[in-house]
Formats: structure tokens, C-alpha cells, sequence
């Protein structure tokens, strides 16, 4: 274990932090969203680092014994080779690359919808501050009373 | 021993990469301006996007360009256009508590951080097992090159046809809660008209050029996504991307003409009947749900004429037709439910003052 | 691959690199937005295009070439346009051109001039 072994972790793990601080402290919907995709993100982030495999190339594999095969081959330790290759070449890991596509593309859907939620709630209550939002509910008898 | 034995290039790619994107959440953070933020996000999924190739994922790379630097950012400012962007008040309260939660939640990661086993380690438990099982299998039993399309579309099928029926559910929602820009349509201007962007004559003449390159690039990527990187959510996105900025440029309602709201709810539910739809197919040949090698019954693979289907096929036949139908399946649902979220935000954004009260 | 094509083609590559340099330097030095507008149009088509000319040339004949000079159409044709439209807006919500310290006033009121 060193720092440099492991600095995309620790980059990951302060990019949540940011998320992680912008969700609370700020009042404004729109801002907790952003905070929230900034999260999601870095969970990705933290995937994609997982799937790297050292000295891989793109999980497309490649026709055995061709030009392209022979040139990533030869980037790599044969030792190295002999234990992680699959027909000569290097790949990294295709499974966390599948579950973030899928997931960048349903967190814009989800985000949508948030910010839907969000844009409704401002035509209702006039604010998008969550602070004023809970005044108003309390002056006029709903939700939760702290 | 793994890290050096990577090239030292791309290490400083890499750190480099991690510096800006820290930099860009620290500013998010310190900045009131919500336009501001907003931006900066766009950036930062752009670098995010950058660093997903370092990391040997272009595939990803390729869907965080586009939807974290193209859509989430037309939505996040549609968003901010509704909401009448405010500036935020803040006291001392609302930086020390939260600063304070966050940190201790960041302590107790960065613990835990160091019982991970080294970046770019070939022998850890996430890289072996299933994940290599599907780069080794892949050729034998899909018969397509590029493993991430093969386990999206075949080996984790389900999984994939459950990812777009929420696409589905949330483009039902966004159109429930803002409506499906009819709006516009009834009267009022909406914000997004050729009225507000008159004099812009070049960014018209470019775009009447390349709205047809953006879409027709949308299928191609969607088409070479067997051999390299690409699908059906990349290209979905691409699509949808050519739609807003016909609207953006020609106005909201010359859009709404082309490609009615009607239209896009059609085909979003379209997309998933058409996923669905091949795995009853292959229940009704007699094999497992998305079991896309009993696509065609024997019979039915005797009928088609030799033309399209020599009798030397390729042994994979029914996995790459499976894999291209359900493919289709999600550019459909992708690109329209994005075109109907659009529609949504953008169709309430009219130029009415007494629009803010309802 | 031939001695010369390499050289060129990392020669081309270096400058591109140069120019984003200077051009970021020029967005964070410049006055005004319009001259800032300047520079970053000039980092994204300059710079990236030698960039991508630069890898063209390294690509050699083969199919990544055709790609990347589609690519390097795509982006001659889009931020241009894009600069344009900034700059255009910029001037459509009252931003006045910076001259010598003095703010030169707008004539007109509507629109930036059909």
C-alpha cells in the first residue's frame, strides 16, 4: 500500500466528499442535485478504477495472431503475459464498464426526474430553498413539525 | 510491480486528470452562482469522460460525454430556467456541520481505501472471475468483439431490459409533472423560438449542416457497437442531442412540427415492446427469456432464401441478430424518452410573466 | 513508418499543444469576453485541428485516418459556429467590446445585425 497505488481511490473517495457536501449544506434543490450527480459520478469513477487491469488494453477483443494482437502483446511482460493474457493480450475488466453505461444513462433519467419534482415545487411554493419550503409548510399546518 | 510495469504515461494522465476534476468539485462547492455550477458539472463530466479512456473504457467514455456534457446539462439549465435561477443565502451554519459530516464520512472511506487491492492489479477478485469468464467465453459463445456489447445485450440482457424500462418509467414521469410541451403548442411562445435567436444566421447555416452528420453518426455508432465502441444508450443519446439542438437553433415549435410529442411517447414504448418482444420470441421457440440462439426455429431458418442467409452461416447468427434487435430496442427507448424529458422542460418554459404561479 | 511522417506528424501535434497552451493562457489574461471568446476559438480549432492533423499523419493509410479527418471537419464546421454564437449573444445581452479602458457604447438596441 503506498499513495501511489492507490490514488484514484483516494481522488474517488474525495470527489464523494465534495458530492457528499454540497448535498447538505445547500438549501436549493437544484444545487443538491448537482451535488448528487457529483456523487454518482465518483461511484463511477470508482468502478472504472477497479476494472483496470495494468498494462490491458479496451475490452474489444481482437482477432488472435493479427498485426494489432502481435503490437499489444509485445507491451507486456511475457511472464506477465502468461498468467493474465487471454490469447496473447492484456484486457481490462468489461463487467464494471457495463453496470456504469447503464447507470450514467439512467442517473440523466432519474436526474430528470428530480429536477422535475424540483420545478414543481418551486410553481407551488415560490422558493426552491428547503429552508423556506418547510417555513411555508409549517405556517400553514402540513408536514413534519421539528 | 503492476503499476510500473503499466506505461508511466499514462500514470500522469491520469494524475493529472484526478487534479482537475478535484479542482472542479472544490469550485462547485465554494460557488454560489447556480449557472455556475451547472457549467463547471458539464466540465467536469467532460474530464470524467477523458479519464474513462486513460482507464481503458472507452464505451463508458463514450456515454459520459455525451450524456453528462450534452443532456444533463440541457436539462440542469431548462431546470434552472423554470426554477428562475436564484442566488443562494448562506450562513456559517450550513458550511461547518455539513463540512464536518462529510469529512468524517471521508475519513471512513479513505480507511477502508487502503485494504484495496492496487490499482491495476490483474490478480484481484473483481478481475477474475465472472468478468474474465465473459472475455474468454465471448468468442466462442457471442461471436461479436467487443465484450462490453456482449455482456450488455446478451449475457446481462435482463439486466439491461430492466435499465430501460426505468429510462421508460422516469421520460412517464418528467411528462406527468411538466406535461409534454403542449403548452407551447397552445398559444404562448415558448422561450426556446427563432424569435429570441434572429440574428444568429451562421450557428443556422451550421446547424442545418450538421444535424443530419449528428444523426447519422447516432447510427452509425450505434451499428459498429458489435466491433468497437458504441450501443444503443450512446446512440439513443446522440440522436436525442440532434433533436434539441434543431430546437435550440429553429425554434421549439418548428421542432415539435417534425417530431411530434405524440411521436416520441410512441416510440419510447416502442423500444421496450421491441426488447420485451424478442425474449417472448425465444420463450415461444422454446428457450429462456432473451435466449437469443432460439431466435429462429429451424424451419423458419430452412425458409429464407439463400441470399440473406447462406447455408455456411456463421455460427452465431441468432446471437447477433438478437443483440442488434435489442439494441435497437434501447436506441429507441433512449432517444426518445431524452427527446420527451427535453419537451417536457422546455415546452413550460414559455414566455407568459404570469407563468410562474399556478 | 517513414523517418519524415513521424516527425511531421509529432511536429504538428506539438504546435497544437502549444497553441491550446497559449491559448488558455490568453482566456485567463484577456480583458474583456470578446477577446476572451478569441482565444479560446482559436485554442479549439487551431489546437485541436494540428492535434488531430498530427495524428492523422501517425495513423498512416488506414481507416483511422478517414475517421480522423472527419473528425477534424466536424470540429473546422463547429466551433466557429459555436465562438460566433457566444459572441453573438454576448453582444445581444449588452456586453460592450473592451478598447483601450474606454467602453464603447452600443448604437443599436435590438439584435446584433442581420
Amino acid at each position: 500500500m503506498s499513495l501511489l497505488t492507490h490514488v484514484n481511490y483516494f481522488a474517488v473517495v474525495l470527489l464523494m466528499v465534495a458530492g457528499l457536501y454540497i448535498v447538505f449544506s445547500s438549501g436549493n434543490l437544484v444545487r443538491r442535485m448537482i451535488g448528487l450527480a457529483l456523487f454518482q459520478t465518483s461511484t463511477g469513477l470508482f468502478y472504472i478504477s477497479l476494472a483496470k487491469v495494468a498494462g490491458g488494453t479496451a475490452p474489444i477483443r481482437v482477432e488472435p495472431d493479427s498485426e494489432t494482437a502481435r503490437e499489444l502483446s509485445s507491451r507486456v511482460d511475457p511472464g506477465y503475459a502468461a498468467q493474465y493474457a487471454i490469447d496473447g493480450v492484456v484486457y481490462s475488466n468489461p463487467l464494471p464498464h457495463v453496470l456504469i453505461l447503464t447507470a450514467i444513462v439512467v442517473g440523466v433519467a432519474t436526474l430528470a426526474v428530480g429536477l422535475a419534482i424540483a420545478a414543481r415545487v418551486r410553481e407551488a411554493y415560490g422558493t426552491l430553498d428547503a429552508g423556506e419550503i418547510a417555513d411555508a409548510d409549517r405556517k400553514a399546518g402540513r408536514g413534519p413539525v421539528p | 510491480m503492476t503499476v510500473l510495469s503499466a506505461p508511466l504515461i499514462s500514470l500522469i494522465v491520469d494524475v493529472a486528470l484526478l487534479a482537475m476534476l478535484l479542482v472542479i468539485a472544490v469550485s462547485i462547492a465554494v460557488t454560489r452562482s447556480l449557472l455556475a455550477s451547472i457549467l463547471l458539472m458539464s466540465v467536469y463530466s467532460l474530464i470524467v469522460a477523458v479519464w474513462f479512456v486513460v482507464l481503458d473504457a472507452p464505451d463508458v467514455a463514450f456515454t459520459e460525454a455525451v450524456v453528462g456534457a450534452g443532456v444533463s446539462t440541457i436539462v440542469l439549465l431548462g431546470a434552472t430556467l423554470l426554477a428562475r435561477a436564484e442566488t443562494e443565502k448562506r450562513n456559517w451554519r450550513n458550511i461547518i456541520v455539513p463540512l464536518l459530516v462529510a469529512l468524517g464520512t471521508g475519513a471512513i472511506l479513505l480507511y477502508a481505501v487502503t485494504g484495496l487491492p492496487e490499482f491495476g492489479d490483474a490478480a484481484s477478485p473483481a478481475n477474475q472471475h465472472v468478468g474474465r469468464g465473459y472475455l474468454e467465453t465471448t468468442p466462442e459463445e457471442i461471436g461479436v468483439p467487443n465484450v462490453v456489447t456482449a455482456v450488455l445485450a446478451s449475457y446481462r440482457g435482463f439486466d439491461t431490459l430492466g435499465e430501460t424500462v426505468v429510462i421508460f418509467a422516469a421520460g412517464i414521469g418528467v411528462a406527468l409533472m411538466l406535461g409534454f410541451g403542449e403548452r407551447s403548442l397552445a398559444g404562448r411562445e415558448p422561450v426556446i423560438s427563432p424569435r429570441n435567436g434572429n440574428h444568429h444566421v451562421v450557428l443556422r447555416v451550421v446547424a442545418k449542416l450538421l444535424i443530419p452528420l449528428i444523426a447519422l453518426f447516432a447510427f452509425y455508432v450505434q451499428f459498429h457497437g458489435d466491433l468497437g465502441a458504441g450501443g444503443g444508450f450512446q446512440a439513443g443519446v446522440i440522436l436525442a442531442v440532434a433533436v434539441v439542438l434543431h430546437a435550440l437553433v429553429f425554434g421549439l415549435r418548428d421542432t415539435m412540427a417534425a417530431v411530434k410529442p405524440g411521436f416520441a411517447r410512441g416510440v419510447a414504448a416502442l423500444g421496450v415492446l421491441l426488447y420485451a418482444g424478442v425474449g417472448v420470441v425465444c420463450i415461444i421457440n422454446g428457450g429462456d427469456f432473451l435466449d437469443y440462439d432460439r431466435l429462429f426455429t429451424p424451419d423458419i431458418e430452412a425458409q429464407i432464401p439463400d441470399w440473406i442467409l447462406p447455408s455456411d452461416k456463421p455460427h452465431h447468427w441468432g446471437q447477433h441478430f438478437g443483440i442488434l434487435l435489442v439494441e435497437l430496442g434501447v436506441l429507441l427507448t433512449v432517444a426518445a424518452t431524452m427527446v420527451t424529458i427535453f419537451y417536457g422542460f422546455a415546452g413550460r418554459l414559455t414566455d407568459d410573466p404570469q407563468e410562474s404561479g399556478t | 513508418m517513414p523517418e519524415w511522417l513521424f516527425w511531421t506528424g509529432g511536429g504538428l501535434v506539438a504546435a497544437g499543444a502549444l497553441l491550446a497552451i497559449i491559448g488558455a493562457i490568453g482566456v485567463l489574461r484577456f480583458p474583456d469576453v470578446y477577446t476572451r471568446i478569441h482565444a479560446a476559438s482559436i485554442t479549439d480549432t487551431g489546437g485541436a485541428g494540428l492535434v488531430i492533423l498530427g495524428l492523422a499523419l501517425l495513423a498512416g493509410l488506414t481507416p483511422t485516418t478517414l475517421k480522423l479527418l472527419l473528425v477534424w471537419i466536424f470540429i473546422m464546421l463547429a466551433t466557429p459556429a459555436a465562438a460566433n454564437a457566444l459572441a453573438n449573444a454576448a453582444f445581444g445581452s449588452g456586453h460592450s467590446p473592451w478598447s483601450n479602458g474606454k467602453r464603447i457604447v452600443r448604437e443599436e438596441t435590438k439584435g446584433g445585425g442581420q
